[in-house]
């Protein structure tokens, strides 16, 4: 089921849903930048841009602690899907994208968020207006996690036909069916190369749980066929030692891990790809994941910093260090000590809510108090984690010391981790979706 | 060259000046970034991660603390307990302890949860009260806690690797496992 035009009625009553359902039901009528406003503002209202692991749940708080303050989401798509738990369906671990999915109808139902699915093409921080493909919004704070582009422009060869021979699946959806589709295709014997770009990226043990989880498939279909990984990195970025110690345990023939090969131009036609523009290695599958920076309407909002690539905020209100009453969460910013993953976009989120709320109503900021894991699965049934808790010091996000860390380095915990990582999956998606 | 400098020296002082003021996390600040794992208010959508909501602040406290020395085995617990103060933990406590029970409606096996019914009683009623719904001192909330987790916790007393309260032992040695298991049933399937 999708949300359609009566689900926007039905949810968002009263007027306003006259000029918003005009608006949404009719496609891309209206171009780009149009003048009309979707919903004039008549309180105070705080926009929220990405349906995603972070602007779902700062929607939902925002709400939860200030039911005065009108929300309104802006997502281009009328669902989400993960990309945690995405490497499993790759592994086949996993039937389909189905348990990956969330909608949005419970969500703005249990907490009153008005729900407009557009594509925002640009932001005016003077006139504080959102300016999206249906039309324009107006808005008291702005809070965006638009997560990650692409960048794309640093490999040689690459176009915008080239993810779908080499695709990234790094947004969950199409790319990852596509990727898992030329797994199932591979003969016995064949090369996947994963190409993993310099960090920081989206979810850095990402690439390693991905590498596992396909070695895992071919391990039990293909077993003759090897996983190539080009780490544009000096070594594995998270989880190091433990990704190594599974890989040892469970497939010693089958990956083949090289550092620093960085791969700066590919020759799509061979399906080769060219480290630092000379070896030439070819995949009969290539997963490139290209390097990235915050997603393109950061960048068309000025809102990313000198490197051009993501956003810098405040620690605690993560608000914009570029435009006043913007915010900034999830992969997008540069949020200290905590990597880009969807716990930290969940935590987040909400410290951003709270001081968002509080700056509206003229109560002091309050320090931020945050956490991150990431579960990797190493095989069926094996997980291992990463995990830390922060906090604020001298204006900076840092893991709170002495706490945190990964997994114990004798396996002992792998079994439980497993279990305990699909309900953290059931859990944080269910935080999104109602 | 003169202006920017001068522009730089002032946005700085506001920004230490706002971080200076910014106020302690409070008690939702803290208990919040815990409910990616355990759920909106501390009500978790299962399988196995366990519910918080309904606990007393002392069960919580209790095992904040046990999970920080390392006296109570965990997979991840541990390391994050480490990164609170007792004073934080305290707010949190207090947090879940003000939420409503949790109430799922799990999947139980109703002949074992009946037989279960009539063993809690006479057995575990002392410190697991009313079905579950209420514990004695730092004695967790049972009733509707998902049975993975249950059953997870129990091979772990089992196996010796937690640590059960004497009181506690007294009453679970004598029982069979299916007796056990029976209970464990019981309180997972409690949902009102
Ligand atoms: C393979 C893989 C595995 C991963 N595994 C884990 C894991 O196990 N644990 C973990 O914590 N993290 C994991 N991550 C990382 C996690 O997916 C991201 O960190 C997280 O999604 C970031 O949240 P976000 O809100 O910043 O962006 P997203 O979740 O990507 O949300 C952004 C949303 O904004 C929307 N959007 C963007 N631009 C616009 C626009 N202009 N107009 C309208 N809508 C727009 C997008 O459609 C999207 O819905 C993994 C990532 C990958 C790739
Ligand atoms: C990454 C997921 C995760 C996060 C985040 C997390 N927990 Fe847990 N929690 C668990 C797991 C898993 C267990 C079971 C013990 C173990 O194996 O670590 C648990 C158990 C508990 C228990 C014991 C419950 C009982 O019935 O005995 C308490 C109390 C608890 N957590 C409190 C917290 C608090 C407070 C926070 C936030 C500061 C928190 N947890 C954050 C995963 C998490
Ligand atoms: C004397 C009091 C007492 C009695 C009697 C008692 N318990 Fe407990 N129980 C506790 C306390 C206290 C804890 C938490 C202590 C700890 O391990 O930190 C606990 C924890 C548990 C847990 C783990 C729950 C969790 O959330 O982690 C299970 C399961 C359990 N008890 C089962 C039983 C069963 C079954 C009986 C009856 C046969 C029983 N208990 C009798 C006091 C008691």
């Amino acid at each position: 089921m999708t949300l359609n035009r009566r689900d926007f009625l039905k949810v968002v009553g009263g007027a306003s849903s006259l000029a918003l359902a005009g608006c949404a039901a009719q496609a891309p009528a209206v171009s780009s930048g149009s003048a009309a406003e979707i919903m004039p503002k008549t309180g105070r209202r705080v926009v929220v841009v990405g349906g995603g692991y972070g602007g779902t749940i700062a929607a939902k708080y925002v709400r939860m602690m200030d039911k005065s303050i009108e929300v309104v989401l802006i997502e281009r798509n009328d669902h989400f899907v993960s990309c945690p738990f995405s490497n499993l369906y790759l592994g086949g671990l996993l039937p389909d994208l189905s348990s990956l999915t969330i909608k949005y109808d419970k969500l703005i139902a249990n907490h009153g968020i008005k729900f407009v699915q557009a594509e925002v093409t640009g932001i005016d921080p003077a006139a504080h207006v959102v300016i999206t493909d249906k039309g324009r919004l107006k808005y008291d704070r702005l809070i965006i996690s638009p997560g990650i582009d692409f960048r794309t422009e640093e490999i040689k060869g690459y176009d915008a036909k080239t993810p779908e021979i080499m695709p990234h699946a790094w947004k969950a959806g199409p790319q990852t069916v596509l990727l898992r589709k030329q797994l199932e295709a591979m003969k016995d014997g064949g090369t996947v190369v994963i190409s993993v770009p310099l960090a920081p990226f989206r979810c850095p043990p990402g690439p390693y749980e991905r590498a596992s989880m396909i070695a895992w498939y071919l391990k039990h279909n293909k077993p003759n066929s090897k996983v190539i990984i080009l780490d544009a990195n000096p070594d594995l970025v998270s989880k190091g030692a433990l990704f190594r110690k599974g890989w040892d345990m469970h497939y010693k023939n089958i990956i083949d891990y090289r550092k620093a090969a960085k791969v700066t131009e590919i020759d799509v036609g061979k399906k080769a790809v060219l480290i630092e523009g000379l070896d030439e290695v070819r995949g009969d599958v290539v997963n490139l994941i290209p390097p990235q920076r915050a997603a393109d309407i950061a960048v068309k909002a000025d809102l990313v910093g000198d490197d051009k690539r993501w956003c810098p905020i405040d620690a605690n209100t993560f608000e914009s260090k570029k435009h006043k009453d913007i915010h900034v969460i999830g992969d997008a910013s540069i949020a200290g000590a905590m990597p880009k993953s969807g716990y930290s976009a969940n935590s987040e989120a909400k410290v951003c809510a709270t001081n968002v709320v509080r700056l509206m109503n003229g109560q002091p900021v309050m320090s931020l108090s945050g956490i991150n894991t990431c579960y990797s699965y190493i095989a069926k049934g094996e997980a291992i984690s990463v995990a830390a808790v922060y906090a604020v010091k001298d204006g900076a996000i840092i893991a709170v010391p002495n706490s945190g860390g990964v997994s114990p380095a004798d396996w002992s915990q792998a079994k439980t981790e497993a279990i305990y990582a699909e309900s953290w999956l059931k859990n944080i998606l269910t935080e999104m979706s109602s | 060259m003169k202006h920017r400098w001068k522009y730089a020296v002032a946005a700085y002082a506001i920004t230490i000046s706002a971080a200076a003021l910014a106020v302690e996390p409070d008690a939702a600040m803290l208990s919040n970034a815990c409910a990616g794992c355990h759920g909106t208010y501390g009500g978790s959508a299962g399988p196995s991660m366990p519910s918080l909501a309904g606990h007393s602040k002392t069960a919580i406290v209790e095992a904040m603390k046990k999970f920080k020395s390392g006296e109570r085995p965990s997979s991840i617990m541990g390391r994050l307990a480490k990164g609170y103060t007792d004073q934080q933990i305290e707010l949190m406590g207090e947090y879940f302890s003000k939420q409503k029970i949790h109430f799922t409606n799990q999947k139980v096996d109703l002949a074992k949860a009946k037989r279960g019914a009539e063993l809690q009683e006479e057995h575990c009623s002392r410190c697991h009260l009313d079905d579950g719904k209420e514990g004695k001192d730092d004695t967790p909330v049972m009733a509707s806690q998902w049975l993975p987790y249950l059953q997870m916790q129990m091979e772990l007393y089992q196996t010796g690797k937690r640590k059960m309260p004497e009181r506690m032992a007294e009453k679970v040695k004598p029982l069979s496992p299916a007796d056990i298991e029976a209970l464990l049933h019981f309180y997972a399937g409690v949902n009102k």
